[in-house]
C-alpha cells in the first residue's frame, strides 16, 4: 500500500462522504475547533447520560478536508459503539482515548492505534506519517478534550 | 472560451525565453532540485511561497560567515570595514535593481516587516512624533486608508491596526467574481479623504497584475501615498518603483531566490527622512542624551541594531543571479510557462481556476479549486507524486471568502520550472477527482 493509500483508506473516504454523528441539536454544549491554515472546522458536542457520568453520544458538524471530517465521524462511531456495547465512556475513559490517539498520531508512524480499542478509527493511524495532516485528524478529539476541561472546571 | 495568445506582461517586449540548454544550466544551479520524493524527482511549484536557492546564494551567505564576518557600521578593524563595505554594496545592488538611490533602500527582515515599518512610522507621525516634517503624513479621524479585497494579510492587517490606532477609516476596492480588482469601483473608493493607497503589484492568489496604471493616478489626484506590495512581482518582472510612481514598495528576499530573514523597503527619500522611526536602538542615531535622541537620515534611521548582514549579502547575490539571467528573459520564459499552465488547467474538467480571463496579464501562477475535493486532500495527491504545491488560503482569507472557497491549491513557477513539470502538475490535478471517487460537483 502506498503512503497515499495508507492515508486515504477506504474507511476514511467512506466516513468523509457519509459522516456519522453529523448534526447538532439546540441545547448541545459545543466546542468549535478550527485549523487556521486550511479553514477546516469541527463543532462537536458530547451528549452525557442524565446523571452526567457517561457519554451516550457524540454529535458534530463541520467542513473541511476528508481527514478532519472522517476523524470526527469515526470518533462519533467509536463513542456510539462503546455505548451500544454497554461500556459507555466516563470522562476519564474519554481522556485516555484522547491521550492514546494523540500519542499515536504524533508518533510519525511508530505507534499504531489499537484496533481492539479504536475499531474503525484505527484507520487513522496512517495519518501519523503525514505531519502536516495530524492537526486535521486531531480537530474533533481536541474539541472533545476542550469540553472535558470545561466540564471538569464546572465540577 | 476562445484562447488567443496572451499579451506579454507590462515591460516585457521581445525577450527570448530560455533555451532548453539554458534551462538545464539554470536548474543545475539549484541543488535542491536533485532531491527525490517518493521515488520521483522533486517538482517544486511553490515558488510564490518561497523560492529555492541557487548554489551561489547559499555560498555567498556562507562565505561571509567564513571569511568576513563582523558587525557593520561600528568598530574600525579591518573585518568591520570589509563587512560594512559588503553590506553597503548589497544595498547598492538592490538600489540598481530597483533603479533608485542607495539611501532609499531599507533592509527589513521580510516584506511583512516593511509594511509594518511604514504603517508604524505613519502611526508615530500621527502621535505627533517627527515634528513639522512628519505632520503632513499624520492620520486622524476622517482620513481614509484604501486597500483592495485581494490583499495578502500582510498588506491588510497593518492598515487595519493603523486605522484603529489613529481613528482613520479603512476602505477597500472590491474584486469581481473572478478575483480581479474592480477598477470602476475604485473611483468610488479612492477620494478626497484617501491618504494612503496600499495595493499589491501582483496577486499571490490569482497571479494577476494589478491595474496600477489606473489605480495610482486616482491616488495621485488626491495626494495620497501609494504603498506597493511587490512580493509576487519582484521575482518575475522588472520592478521600478519610480516608473510605477509609488512612494513605497516592499518585497521579500526569500521569494527572489535569496535567503530568509531579509526583505527590502524602498521609500522615496523625502518621505523616509520626514517620517519618524519605527524601531529604536543603536546605529540609527546622531546624538543621545539621557532624555532624548536625534536620528540619522534614511537608511540608518530605519535600521536600528545589528542588521541582517549575511542575509543582505545573500540577497545581493540572488539579485545578481536574476539580473544576469535577465529579468526580461525570466518574464518571457515564465510567460510561456504561465500560458501553458492556464491553458492546460482550462481543459481539466471539474476544477475552477481563480482569476479573470486567460488573456489578462499574469505571472506563472494559478490557484484552483477541485470541485468536491478539499484543497488539502488535492495537495496530498500532488505531494505523493513529488509535486510541491501550496494548499490553503495563502494568507488571503477575504479573497477566498469572496470567491466562495475556504482554501485552494496553488501552482507557482520559478526560473527553473520546465514545461514537463507543468504537464505533470496538470495531469496530477486532473487525477485528483478520480482518486477521491468524485464524479459530479458535490462540493460540501
Amino acid at each position: 500500500m502506498s503512503g497515499l493509500e495508507q492515508l486515504y483508506q477506504q474507511i476514511i473516504m467512506d466516513n468523509s462522504k457519509a459522516p456519522h454523528g453529523f448534526g447538532l441539536a439546540e441545547g448541545d454544549v459545543t466546542s468549535h475547533q478550527r485549523n487556521p491554515v486550511c479553514g477546516d472546522e469541527v463543532t462537536l458536542a458530547l451528549r452525557w447520560s442524565a446523571d452526567g457520568t457517561h457519554v451516550e453520544e457524540v454529535a458534530w458538524e463541520g467542513s473541511g478536508c476528508s481527514i478532519s471530517q472522517a476523524s470526527a465521524s469515526l470518533f462519533a462511531t467509536l463513542a456510539a459503539e462503546d455505548a451500544d456495547a454497554g461500556t459507555p465512556w466516563t470522562a476519564d475513559d474519554l481522556q485516555v482515548f484522547i491521550d492514546e490517539f494523540r500519542e499515536a498520531l504524533r508518533s510519525r508512524g511508530q505507534i499504531p492505534l489499537d484496533e481492539e480499542r479504536f475499531g474503525d478509527a484505527a484507520a487513522l493511524s496512517g495519518v501519523s506519517k503525514f505531519v502536516a495532516r495530524v492537526k486535521c485528524a486531531m480537530l474533533a478529539w481536541v474539541a472533545a478534550e476542550d469540553l472535558l476541561t470545561r466540564k471538569a472546571a464546572q465540577g | 472560451m476562445t484562447l488567443s495568445p496572451a499579451p506579454y506582461p507590462e515591460g516585457v517586449t521581445e525577450a527570448a525565453p530560455f533555451t532548453a540548454d539554458e534551462l538545464e544550466q539554470i536548474r543545475a544551479q539549484f541543488p535542491i532540485l536533485r532531491r527525490d520524493l517518493y521515488g520521483r524527482p522533486l517538482v517544486y511549484l511553490d515558488s510564490a511561497a518561497t523560492a529555492q536557492k541557487p548554489n551561489r546564494v547559499i555560498e555567498a551567505e556562507a562565505a561571509f560567515y567564513r571569511e568576513a564576518n563582523a558587525a557593520v557600521h561600528r568598530g574600525a578593524h579591518t573585518l568591520a570595514g570589509e563587512a560594512t563595505e559588503l553590506y553597503e554594496d548589497a544595498r547598492a545592488t538592490v538600489a540598481r535593481f530597483l533603479a533608485v538611490d542607495d539611501d532609499e533602500v531599507i533592509f527589513t527582515s521580510n516584506a511583512t516587516e516593511g509594511l509594518n515599518l511604514i504603517a508604524y512610522a505613519i502611526g508615530n507621525a500621527s502621535l505627533g512624533q517627527g515634528g513639522a516634517a512628519a505632520a503632513p503624513y499624520a492620520l486622524s479621524a476622517g482620513d481614509e486608508i484604501v486597500v483592495t479585497e485581494l490583499e495578502h494579510h500582510a498588506n491588510l492587517i497593518p492598515w487595519q491596526e493603523l486605522a484603529a490606532r489613529t481613528g482613520a477609516t479603512l476602505r477597500y476596492i472590491p474584486v469581481d467574481d473572478h478575483g480581479a480588482i474592480d477598477v470602476d469601483a475604485a473611483t468610488g473608493v479612492i477620494g478626497a479623504r484617501t491618504r494612503i493607497l496600499a495595493v499589491s503589484h501582483v496577486s499571490n492568489v490569482t497571479g494577476a497584475h494589478s491595474p496600477l496604471e489606473q489605480l495610482v493616478p486616482l491616488a495621485r489626484a488626491v495626494g495620497a501615498l501609494v504603498v506597493l506590495d511587490a512580493c509576487q512581482s519582484a521575482p518575475h518582472l522588472a520592478l521600478h518603483p519610480r516608473e510605477l510612481d509609488v512612494d513605497v514598495a516592499v518585497f521579500s528576499g526569500h521569494k527572489l531566490y535569496g535567503p530568509t530573514g531579509i526583505g527590502v523597503l524602498y521609500g522615496r527619500r523625502e518621505l523616509l527622512n520626514a517620517l519618524p522611526p519605527f524601531l529604536f536602538g543603536g546605529s540609527m542615531i546622531t546624538t543621545v542624551t539621557m532624555e532624548r535622541a536625534e536620528y540619522l537620515p534614511a537608511p540608518q534611521r530605519f535600521e536600528p541594531g545589528t542588521p541582517r548582514i549575511a542575509q543582505a549579502i545573500g540577497l545581493a547575490e540572488a539579485i545578481r543571479f536574476v539580473t544576469e539571467l535577465g529579468i526580461d528573459r525570466i518574464a518571457a520564459s515564465e510567460h510561456a510557462i504561465g500560458e501553458q499552465l492556464l491553458r492546460g488547467l482550462a481543459e481539466v474538467p471539474g476544477i475552477r481556476v481563480f482569476g479573470a480571463s486567460i488573456d489578462a496579464p499574469r505571472v506563472a501562477l494559478a490557484s484552483v479549486v477541485v470541485e468536491g475535493v478539499h484543497a488539502h486532500d488535492a495537495g496530498q495527491v500532488l505531494d505523493n507524486l513529488g509535486i510541491a504545491a501550496r494548499v490553503g488560503h495563502h494568507c488571503a482569507q477575504p479573497l477566498h471568502r469572496r470567491l466562495g472557497a475556504t482554501a485552494s491549491l496553488r501552482i507557482s513557477a520559478g526560473v527553473h520550472t520546465t514545461t514537463d513539470e507543468i504537464d505533470q502538475a496538470i495531469a496530477a490535478i486532473a487525477g485528483v477527482r478520480e482518486f477521491f471517487g468524485v464524479t459530479e460537483a458535490t462540493n460540501r
